[in-house]
């Protein structure tokens, strides 16, 4: 199916498979979740061998949806052979700014997530599974919890599971408020009882020497969830869905200056961001039928869109290619009201906040990104700034930095991912609503610089006295 | 404000024996001193230590790293706002700004009464409802001013907030700081599967029947 076809037919047909039970006010107990199929693959799969379930999830083409996209059943054989014990370190950590599937994995299906994770355990030869939630999610917790106690007692978790000689235990673990824990690397240090701070990689990769030095894998909580529908109904059934090269369906959270911001599940590969956007069955546009000024396409990080990238359809190398990623699946909406110096200003401040510390071109380049981009929003920007924030995004990672590419400003498409100077991506995330904002919106900036509005916040401005 | 109490002693020592290395339990027996005390004290950093057998040191070296962990008092509410991103576009600063000013505090400290500690937060994870915040990690979603008011009258009453979030199943209690998830996960003696450790644990058994290797 061309591009073409695709938006003149309208969006691809709306299929919901990991969020199939979500309409279900019970969705998360684990009678819900046996009515409704659950833990059939698993006694699938056991009644067959794990090089089985390998093989179906690896013909599935299942990808990754932690941001690299890579795909699930290839990335569990990256394990060295003869190797034990493997271990399954779940990401349920996910801090981007504007992701909320996983949270919604969590809280609606966790008995999917939960065979998932067995599944993957009994496929890959995973001794134990360590289910690390983020720490904020304390409804989460509350439920991966209950549902764990409710899996152990019917005899789905834990020694000889359903009387065959799989046995794994899943250890529910939760973190304590750092985004930087979602890098995997980072995720296993925390998890080893340390601060979160990213393992120097490559050589080695958690597949060959991850938590306590052993081979680990590393899956995402939305990628797990995906397993038990392909073991129970096959990989040939999935990839009917979605393109070819991006099979299935993925969550998207679309957030900002949208009418109906909400998370949708769809075909993956297929489906367009303007399907996306301004279908009426997904977000039916922009608020008060504003323009559209930008939208970050996948996460924080991720370089921005605007209006040219609309017709791109939701698969990894054409949005790759041209200068951005999918990222964790947020999209983040922003109409022409919209002040794009304060908006990057915004997402720089995260990563500010949220640098580790290891790498200092990032625990001090995202901080002189702030510092600069403050004292331009609050009117004390020198003309100078402009291309000072580039140098030090030059420092964090050289080179042309991935952007959209601007046909009327003359500007071509600098594919994703960039290079780095640290070792893991915060650093150049925070490059990226820089880079986005100055290519196209310089004016802007140039604006604020010169005409020296000052910036007062509301509550000074209204209670008329200096604080 | 000290050590852990025997019982946490004990939830303790159960939570340690689910890791093949003690000191992965680090995180969550930070969380049962905030549960126990409402913030991280020295005293219960040094029982930690002793507990999953490594120095005071490491364990306030990992306990500052993470920003839900208090090691001051904080109020009875940890109201914290979102203005990021995707909550900024739709007025959460404003928001902030009204928290501030109906409580009296600067975001990051607490009302006179302990009842409050204001935080201006990054990404909560419910950027679909913004602008949201949590008390004490339940969401509140998309929140106005007048919502704001009415959810701390309510907690100022010791009510449950009315306007609860609207996640399924949700039953609105909000327990005090410190009390993250109320269910514990635990594993009964004779389901277990039993730790897999680093240095001894060999291939899989079922792996032995054929297939992956």
């Amino acid at each position: 199916m061309t591009e073409e076809t695709v938006v003149a037919a309208g969006p691809p047909p709306i299929v919901r498979i990991v969020t199939q039970r979500f309409d279900h006010p019970d969705s998360h107990t684990l009678d819900r979740y046996v009515a409704t199929g659950g833990y059939e693959a698993l006694r699938k799969a056991l009644a067959g061998s794990p090089g089985a379930v390998v093989d179906e999830v690896k013909s599935s083409n299942l990808l990754g949806r932690g941001g690299a996209g890579f795909p699930a059943g290839t990335k569990w054989g990256f394990t060295p052979p003869g190797v034990w014990p493997r271990y399954l370190v779940v990401n349920g950590d996910e801090s981007e700014p504007g992701t909320y599937k996983d949270r919604q994995l969590m809280e609606r299906d966790p008995h999917q997530l939960i065979e998932g994770c067995l599944l993957a355990c009994y496929a890959a030869g995973l001794s134990q599974c360590f289910l690390y939630v983020r720490g904020e999610m304390a409804l989460a917790q509350e439920r991966v919890a209950k549902a764990l106690n409710e899996a152990y007692a019917a005899g789905f978790v834990g020694r000889n599971i359903l009387g065959s000689s799989f046995s794994v235990d899943i250890v529910l673990h939760w973190g304590a408020g750092a985004y930087i824990v979602g890098e995997e690397t980072a995720l296993i240090e925390s998890l080893e009882g340390n601060r979160g701070m990213p393992r120097l990689k490559p050589p080695f990769f958690p597949a060959a020497i991850g938590l306590y030095g052993k081979p680990t894998i590393v899956n995402n909580v939305e990628t797990l969830s995906n397993l038990p529908w392909i073991v129970a109904n096959g990989a040939d059934a999935y990839k009917q869905y979605g393109s070819e090269t991006s099979p299935g369906t993925r969550m998207f959270a679309l957030s900002g200056h949208v009418k109906r911001p909400g998370v949708y599940e769809v075909q993956h590969g297929v489906t367009t961001f303007r399907d996306l956007l301004y279908s009426p069955q997904f977000c039916g546009g922009i608020r008060d039928d504003n323009r559209l000024k930008m939208f970050i396409p996948g996460g924080g990080s991720a370089p921005w869109f605007f209006e040219e990238q609309l017709d791109l359809p939701l698969e990894a190398r054409p949005v790759g290619a041209a200068g951005s990623m999918l990222g964790s699946g947020a999209i983040v909406v922003m109409d022409h009201t919209t002040d794009a110096v304060k908006a990057c200003l915004r997402v720089v401040r995260f990563y500010a906040r949220e640098s580790c510390g290891k790498c200092t071109p990032c625990r001090e380049g995202t901080n002189w990104l702030e510092t600069i981009l403050q004292r331009i929003v609050d009117g004390h920007g020198r003309p100078s700034d402009l291309d000072k924030l580039l140098d030090i995004g030059d420092n964090i990672s050289p080179g042309p930095y991935p952007a959209a590419s601007w046909t009327d400003g003359g500007l071509d498409a600098v594919p994703f991912p960039p290079r780095q100077t640290t070792i893991c991506p915060l650093g150049p995330s925070s490059v990226a609503p820089v880079v986005s904002a100055l290519r196209r919106f310089r004016p802007e900036f140039e604006a604020k610089i010169t005409k020296r509005s000052v910036n007062i916040p509301l509550h000074v401005e209204r209670e008329g006295t200096r604080v | 404000m000290a050590r852990l109490e025997p019982a946490n002693v004990e939830i303790a020592h159960e939570i340690i024996s689910r890791y093949p290395r003690p000191k992965s339990a680090l995180i969550p027996l930070l969380h049962l001193a905030q549960e126990q005390d409402g913030w991280v004290s020295d005293e219960a950093m040094v029982h930690i230590a002793e507990l999953v057998g490594c120095t005071p040191a490491e364990v306030i070296g990992t306990c500052s790293f993470y920003e839900m962990f208090k090691r001051e008092p904080v109020g009875r509410y940890l109201v914290n706002v979102c203005t990021n991103i995707a909550c900024q576009l739709l007025g959460a600063e404003d928001l902030l700004h009204h928290a501030e000013r109906t409580l009296g505090v600067r975001a990051g400290t607490t009302t006179p009464d302990g009842l409050f500690t204001v935080e201006d937060v990054e990404c909560i994870a419910a950027c679909t409802e913004a602008p949201c915040l949590t008390v004490n990690y339940r969401y509140f979603y998309k929140v106005g001013p007048s919502d704001f008011d009415a959810i701390i009258a309510d907690l100022r009453a010791g009510r449950r907030p009315t306007r609860c979030a609207a996640e399924p199943g949700e039953d609105g209690e909000i327990p005090a700081h410190g009390t993250l998830h109320r269910v514990r996960q635990s594993i009964p003696g004779d389901r277990r599967a039993g730790n897999a450790d680093p240095d001894t644990a060999g291939e899989p058994a079922w792996l032995g029947a054929g297939g992956a290797s």
